[in-house]
């Protein structure tokens, strides 16, 4: 059974590989997903705002209360650089590399240009395999049209591009118009992948408390079906790799995700919840799905059910709404 | 011939200094933090968690013990086991090793203890520099190695190591607290070579022969008898007779190697001198240069610097004096009440009398310099003077002005010998504005990258928020020795303009200086809005001005509020230390030094500042003649007491060394209620309150840190004569109907911490932000509030119907402690006002050293205060390890005269109305209204008691009467105290029984001394001395109370549950044992604006970290469960109150992978202690036979 993929232009055992999350600040996850089979490691984000605002928190409550009072001149131990900003991150990429012969793609999260998309240039040469773009930005003012935010992506993509030679993939919201027409913009400036999707924190509204609290629940097979969509509409008009993120909780869903026409499949939620172990488990039984279904290799399955594929592609487009409404009539 | 080695040179303090000689010569540290040694153990502390190398290729292990004492049997043990030891102390903590200091001396263990010089408290505390606390150990056995300045704090170091090897006996090595320790000089680095050089060949070797080893045994720690002790003790004089010797030829070989010479009794000055001082410590380079002005003008002075003060080497002292010599004067910086004079002076004084010169020369002695009081040339000249005169004084004290006992010479005030070669310049900065960090850096920039010679000495004020803080720094081609404060300064700089118009920061400016002012004025406005004093001054020393608005510059260049890199630039640009282009150059060169890292554009961003800067910067133009029509206010009002306007207002205008003998209380006894007068105005922004929306909960009045803001419930027919713009309310109760109610912010005192608006729960229905509190500029309302709460505090009290028991009740009650220095936003003073609102006028506070010691009595103020009769909490601090011992002894005395007043009225009720005695004997003491009544028939008791005269009895009873009302007795400390030094006296009080409350101010370090880890610091979180994370859990005192069974125990976090706080603070009172409230504390040491300070008490609970639980023995008689836990199930895991705080974070940065696995370990262990407090609480509701027996209800002394 053949279960390699290529992914970003990286040739990956199998189209497994666990998704940006805090798993990977621990070298022992690392060790274990490996074990697990993982085809490869996406490390956890590095934010703009860890690079920008680090240093204004270390600034405002440790530096501020240096040489305040005589017998305390300071209250966090000395001679510590406690302004790491990203270079923990780098050292942690650095020392992943060390730890592990899986490729390793790099998260670097931002919503407008700025001095942390210069940390792309660093992760390449802290030895990233390649870098995933995260440029999660919710539009809130109104004089912000989707066009601006459009280019804004763009324009990212391209600063990078033009500061790395390894692969990008964009990791995209879900609320684009025209997803289609902007993965495919995001081709042509030279975006390796893109990986589907984003999960959005959503408010919400304590009415105890009259308090608005950011939520981000795991994920649930439920999200699946945003990104089969997407998918299937992508993988016959875009060359470049397709990554599924967001409700992969077991081999049935990485089978969807698969036949829907993604490259490679990320898997966090399952992984926090049940340990880096489980995704030896989900491989296992997508083994058993293929060979029950006689299938011998991923690229077999990849996009068979996409679009162009698909028995029936009003599934993917309007049809399915009707559909939809006609069964909740019924 | 040897070649010298060319000397690194860098800026250091001496702490850091000593710290880099020791942590290379030893393999071992025991260490215990005390002002001002703390860095030294900080730094080696952190040096091995970096796993940094000693001399030997080997990570030195430091172990903080939980006190000196400990440290000192930990050192004890370690040298016995051979291994090389070393550590820091000073002032107290020297005094708890003494009786180790014994032992190591008398078993001849080489062994190095760095001391930074510091007073013993005595009638107050000083963490300031004088010698007491080494003159206490000059009969251990120790010898005593001194260094006047950084550099040779540096040098004498190694030598101590390398002495104490060659001769076994141990070695104190000493040098002045701040003075030294703190001072940041450019000095010459010794290399490992340097050190290499120095160590004895095969003295480690021998004393690793002698360690306690099973493989070669032998028994130390013997008990001698009458026949041989004396004998075996006199067996160790020939180590004591080789020491100086040793010391004087390691001091020769360091001179070839480095070529700086010194010698065990050092002679500077005339060599026909006729008079000479002999003195210890920095104010040696002050005598000394003292003398060389007096020689050049034609004296013949010198100056005797003793190093080797024990053992004292007498010939070589002498040898070391001029034979010329006629007069001596002995400075000491110690005290001996009663001895005939000071030790240093003794010892001279043998020294002569047995010599030949005995009888030749004139011997006097005088103390200098005690706690840290300036010892400037002018006073040493003094003392030059003083021996020329006919009869100089026999003792004498330098310095002060002593109109009491006379003893003090008279000094000229205006001497100065600063030559135009160094420049001077001072710096006036408010804490936290960064000004010092940036003096720290400029002394780097030009010590560090030129050829200049740099010295920055910095003094820090008493206050904890809103400080002062003055730099003083020089910058010259010659060494810089002047270990004194800047007197004649080339540039003044004032970083915080309100300095201006509270103190004279003039005073030290010389003719022709450059004044600096950071002030958001234009430059054409600025000279209208100095006071006119501060004009003449500009005037008289034709000072040049400038002036820059540095917080729109650091605004406008993205550097938020930090203004520290801004005045830098200006001081470069004007200071003339360096040319200014060198001088940007410089300063740019050090941005990108520090910022490289963080990118080209944090650089960029800090380049754009100094070109800002450096524009922004204007001449403000000085008319001839002063136009000001306004002058500095009064420092205090004219309303103050006598005390306040003669003594307190001049500490508070920075003059209190004027103040002579006779000015003080000569006990340590002072006034209460003083902060009221220090008017601070530190807040930007103050609370103000709208009484539409406001739901009249009091809560903002529970959380305020300062007591800054406080309601009023009074009656209606009073609002007719409030001011304009006060502003009431109905009060909503039945209970008082016709009152109206107040909230009302104190504008000056207030320190803008937000806590107040953070907490108010009443939001507007359509605009959920507005709140009933929300913080405003302070300017335009500063006037019109001030009014207000004056006559705010003109209100009669409320009245008694409301003052329940309830978190509203009590904040209607007057708080007892206010207007503290205490850090904006500090989460422990809400406890200590509550403690105050419930039994402030019948309080007695016993409080351990640390913040709550300084910030409730450090002078100029102190916060604890009185109410409309004049009653209030008296305070007192004895020391940090015996605090629950101190407060116990206080209850012990207490009832002493309680029962003896008792037993009198008994004794007298004869004669008495029994309505009074009744009265008296009946009222339950356990409420307000109890307590009332009863001082209501002591005040008619005391009327009546006068006219028994004639019975002895009634005269005492007089004297005692007060104490027929019960007085609260309440142990106060932090987590350092109560977890660490002071455990096992608190341990002993709980189990004695006594009625005494006991209330940690749990804030999970030794906050006061910057942060150094205790046995209460939580696992995970990075603190000194667990720079690596703690890998323990923080230690359950409350459990471990509730054991012994009679203890009533609570575990608060106000912001998390402020009812079960009251409930605890009111029950643990009318327990009749021991309580024992641990209260969570927010503090800055925890990294994070501690205006979320409430909500991460919150988050403590809701996470299960900070269980809130009681223990009330009392519930068994009522049959109901004695544990309770007043806290629900975790909400939410550990993490989301750990990512809050830097503390945890941090390490996350430094040490991913250990933080992670802490954080593991850590949530582990709060599912423990949540499950065994829900255990404990399951057991207590489980139908039970019999609880424990509670101790008799009241314990009284044996009679």
């Amino acid at each position: 059974m053949n279960l390699t993929t290529k992914y970003l232009g990286l040739e990956l055992k199998s189209p497994l590989m666990p998704g940006a999350s805090p798993l990977a600040m621990r070298l022992d996850n690392i060790r274990k997903l490996e074990d697990a089979g993982a085809s490869a490691i996406v490390m956890h984000s590095l934010f703009a705002e860890q690079i920008e605002g680090n240093a204004v928190a270390v600034s405002r409550h440790i530096e501020r209360w240096q040489d305040n009072f005589a017998e305390a001149t300071s209250f966090f131990p000395q001679g510590q650089d406690y302004l790491l900003g990203p270079d923990e991150y780098l050292d942690r990429l650095t020392a992943i590399k060390a730890a592990t012969n899986l490729p390793v793609i790099a998260s670097l999260n931002g919503t407008h240009l700025g001095s942390w998309t210069d940390y792309a240039r660093l992760m390449e040469k802290a030895g990233a395999d390649a870098i995933e773009l995260n440029t999660y930005f919710f539009a809130t003012r109104r004089d912000e049209s989707s066009a601006e935010i459009e280019d804004r992506v763009l324009e990212i993509a391209r600063t990078v591009r033009a500061s790395v030679q390894i692969p990008i993939a964009m990791k995209l919201s879900p609320f684009f118009t025209s997803p289609v027409h902007l993965v495919a913009e995001l081709e042509t400036v030279g975006v390796n992948g893109v990986v589907l999707f984003n999960r959005i924190f959503q408010p919400e509204i304590d009415i105890e408390t009259f308090d608005v609290v950011p939520r981000l629940g795991l994920s649930s097979p439920e999200d699946l079906r945003l990104r089969l969509r997407a998918l299937a509409l992508l993988r016959d008009q875009v060359k470049l790799s397709l990554a599924c993120s967001g409700g992969v909780h077991s081999a049935a869903e990485v089978v969807k995700a698969l036949l829907a026409g993604a490259d490679a499949v990320q898997v966090v939620a399952a992984l926090l919840r049940d340990g880096p172990d489980t995704l030896g488990n989900i491989l296992t039984e997508l083994k058993l799905w293929m060979d029950k279904f006689e299938y011998t290799s991923v690229s077999e399955m990849r996009g068979a059910l996409s679009l162009r594929n698909c028995p029936d592609p009003e599934a993917y487009e309007r049809g399915n709404y009707l559909r939809s409404l006609q069964l909740w009539r019924e | 011939m040897i070649s010298r080695p060319v000397p690194q040179t860098a800026t250091l303090d001496a702490n850091e200094a000593v710290a880099t000689v020791a942590y290379r010569l030893s393999e071992l540290f025991a260490i215990y933090p005390i002002t001002p040694s703390s860095p030294m153990g900080e730094w080696v502390d952190e040096w091995s968690a970096q796993g940094r190398k000693n001399l030997w290729n080997h990570v030195p292990e430091v172990i903080e013990m939980q006190s000196e004492g400990g440290a000192a049997g930990a050192l004890h043990g370690a040298l016995n086991a051979g291994a090389l030891a070393s550590s820091f102390t000073a002032s107290q903590g020297l005094l708890l090793m003494i009786p180790n200091l014994y032992k190591i001396a008398g078993e001849l263990h080489p062994f190095v203890l760095h001391v930074t010089a510091r007073s013993l408290a005595t009638h107050a505390l000083s963490i300031f520099c004088d010698h007491g606390d080494v003159m206490a150990c000059r009969q251990t056995g120790s010898a005593m190695l001194c260094a006047n300045s950084v550099q040779e704090a540096l040098d004498f170091s190694a030598i101590a190591h390398a002495a104490t090897l060659r001769t076994r006996v141990p070695f104190i090595h000493f040098f002045d607290g701040f003075r030294t320790s703190h001072e940041v000089q450019k000095i010459n680095l010794l290399s490992d070579d340097d050190l290499r050089a120095l160590l004895p060949q095969g003295a480690i070797e021998a004393f690793r022969q002698k360690a306690l080893t099973p493989d070669r045994p032998s028994i130390r720690g013997t008990a001698q008898n009458p026949d041989v002790f004396f004998q075996a003790r006199e067996g160790a004089n020939k180590f004591y007779d080789a020491v100086p010797g040793v010391v004087q030829e390691l001091f020769d070989s360091f001179a070839v190697r480095t070529g700086r010479a010194y010698k065990l009794y050092d002679y500077e000055g005339a060599p026909d001198a006729d008079r000479v001082v002999v003195v210890m410590g920095s104010g040696a380079e002050t005598v000394a240069e003292t003398s060389a002005w007096l020689n050049a003008k034609g004296e013949k002075t010198g100056v005797l610097k003793v190093r080797l003060y024990r053992p004292l080497d007498a010939n070589a002292l002498l040898a070391a004096l001029p034979k010329t010599v006629r007069k001596i004067s002995v400075l000491d910086r110690t005290k001996e009440p009663g001895a005939i004079g000071e030790p240093l002076f003794l010892d001279v004084a043998a020294a002569l009398y047995e010599s030949d010169r005995v009888g030749k020369v004139e011997l006097v002695g005088g103390r200098y310099g005690l706690g840290s009081k300036e010892f400037t040339p002018a006073m040493a000249k003094a003392v030059y003077d003083d021996l020329a005169t006919a009869s100089p004084k026999k003792r004498f004290t330098v310095g002060i002005n002593d109109d009491v006992t006379k003893l003090s010479l008279p000094y000229d005030e205006k001497f100065d010998l600063e030559t135009d070669d160094t420049r001077r310049a001072m710096f006036f900065g408010l804490g936290a504005d960064g000004t010092v960090g940036a003096n720290k850096n400029s002394i780097k920039i030009i010590g560090e990258g030129t050829d200049l010679n740099a010295q920055g000495f910095f003094v820090y004020d008493s206050k904890k928020s809103g400080a002062m803080t003055i730099s003083h720094l020089r910058f010259g081609p010659k060494p810089i020795r002047a270990p004194y404060l800047i007197a004649n300064a080339d540039f003044v700089a004032v970083h915080h303009f309100p300095f201006v118009e509270r103190m004279e920061v003039l005073a030290q400016a010389r003719p022709g200086a450059t004044l600096l002012l950071n002030v958001a004025t234009p430059a054409d406005k600025v000279w209208d809005r100095l006071p006119s004093e501060v004009q003449a001054r500009i005037i008289d020393l034709k000072l040049k001005v400038y002036s820059i608005d540095a917080y729109t510059v650091a605004r406008a260049a993205g550097m938020g509020g930090q203004i520290n890199t801004i005045m830098q630039t200006c001081f470069f640009a004007l200071s003339g230390v360096l040319k200014r282009d060198e001088a940007i150059a410089a300063i740019k060169y050090a941005i990108k030094k520090t910022y490289g890292k963080k990118g080209d554009a944090v650089v960029a961003k800090n380049n754009a500042a100094v070109d800002a800067a450096l524009a922004a910067m204007h001449e403000v133009a000085v008319p001839a003649a002063v136009t000001a029509r306004f002058s500095r206010p009064p420092v205090v009002a004219k309303s103050a007491p006598e005390f306040v306007q003669r003594v307190t207002s001049m500490m508070l205008a920075n003059r209190g060394d004027e103040l002579p003998v006779s000015a003080f209380p000569v006990d340590g006894t002072w006034p209460t209620a003083t902060t009221k007068w220090e008017k601070r105005n530190i807040a930007l922004e103050i609370p103000t309150w709208d009484p539409a929306l406001c739901i009249q909960c009091n809560k903002c009045v529970m959380v305020c840190p300062h007591a800054a803001i406080r309601c009023a419930a009074f009656p209606d027919a009073d609002k007719a004569s409030a001011p304009e713009t006060f502003k009431s309310t109905k009060l909503k109760s039945a209970a008082a109907p016709n009152y109206q109610y107040s909230i009302q912010v104190a504008p000056e005192d207030c320190t803008g911490c937000t806590l107040c608006h953070k907490v108010c729960p009443a939001k507007d229905k359509t605009d959920l932000k507005r709140k009933a509190l929300m913080m405003a500029p302070i300017e335009p309302l500063l006037a019109k509030e001030r009014e207000n709460f004056d006559f705010f505090l003109q209100l009669p009290p409320a009245p008694a119907a409301l003052l329940e028991d309830t978190v509203k009740g009590t904040q209607f009650r007057e708080p007892l402690i206010e207007f503290s220095g205490a850090c904006t936003g500090c989460g422990e003073t809400p406890y200590l006002k509550l403690l105050t609102q419930l039994y402030g006028d019948r309080l007695l506070v016993a409080n351990a050293t640390g913040c709550s010691s300084i910030y409730g009595g450090n002078l100029p103020t102190t916060p604890y205060t009185t109410n409309r009769d004049g009653r209030g909490p008296a305070w007192s601090n004895s020391l940090f390890e015996d605090n629950a011992e101190y407060g116990l002894g206080i209850r012990a005395g207490v009832d002493q005269l309680a029962v003896q007043s008792q037993q009198l009225l008994k004794e007298l009720a004869p004669q008495l109305p029994a309505e009074i005695v009744n009265g008296i004997t009946a009222a339950d003491q356990l409420t307000d209204a109890g307590i009332a009544t009863a001082r209501g028939h002591v005040a008619a008791l005391k009327k009546l008691l006068p006219a028994l005269a004639s019975d002895e009895r009634a005269k005492r009873l007089l004297e005692l009467a007060d104490y027929l009302v019960k007085k609260s007795v309440w142990i106060i400390g932090g987590d350092g105290w109560a977890y660490d030094i002071g455990f096992g006296g608190l341990d002993h009080v709980l189990a004695s029984g006594r009625k005494v409350n006991i209330l940690v101010l749990d804030t999970e370090v030794y906050s006061n001394t910057g942060g150094q880890r205790s046995k209460s610091t939580p696992l995970g979180a990075v603190a000194k001395f667990s720079a690596a994370g703690k890998d323990t859990d923080k230690k359950d005192l409350a459990q471990m109370a509730a054991h012994y069974g009679h203890v009533y125990v609570a575990r608060v976090a106000l912001g998390a549950k402020d009812s079960q706080t009251v409930q605890a603070f009111i029950e643990a009172e009318k327990h009749p044992g021991p309580s024992l409230i641990i209260a969570y504390s927010h503090c800055i040491a925890h990294g994070y604006g501690l205006s979320a300070g409430l909500d991460q008490q919150k988050l403590a609970v809701d996470t299960g970290y900070w269980p809130l639980f009681r223990h009330d023995p009392e519930r068994a008689a009522k049959n109901l469960p004695v544990d309770i836990m007043d806290s629900g199930a975790p909400k939410q895991p550990l993490s989301a109150y750990t990512k809050n705080e830097l503390r945890y974070q941090v390490l996350f940065k430094a040490n991913p992978e250990r933080a992670a696995n802490l954080a593991d370990q850590a949530q582990k262990a709060v599912d423990k202690r949540v499950a065994s407090y829900q255990q404990l609480a399951a057991n207590a509701a489980a139908p039970k036979p019999a609880a424990p027996a509670a101790p008799a209800t009241e314990v009284k002394p044996n009679n």
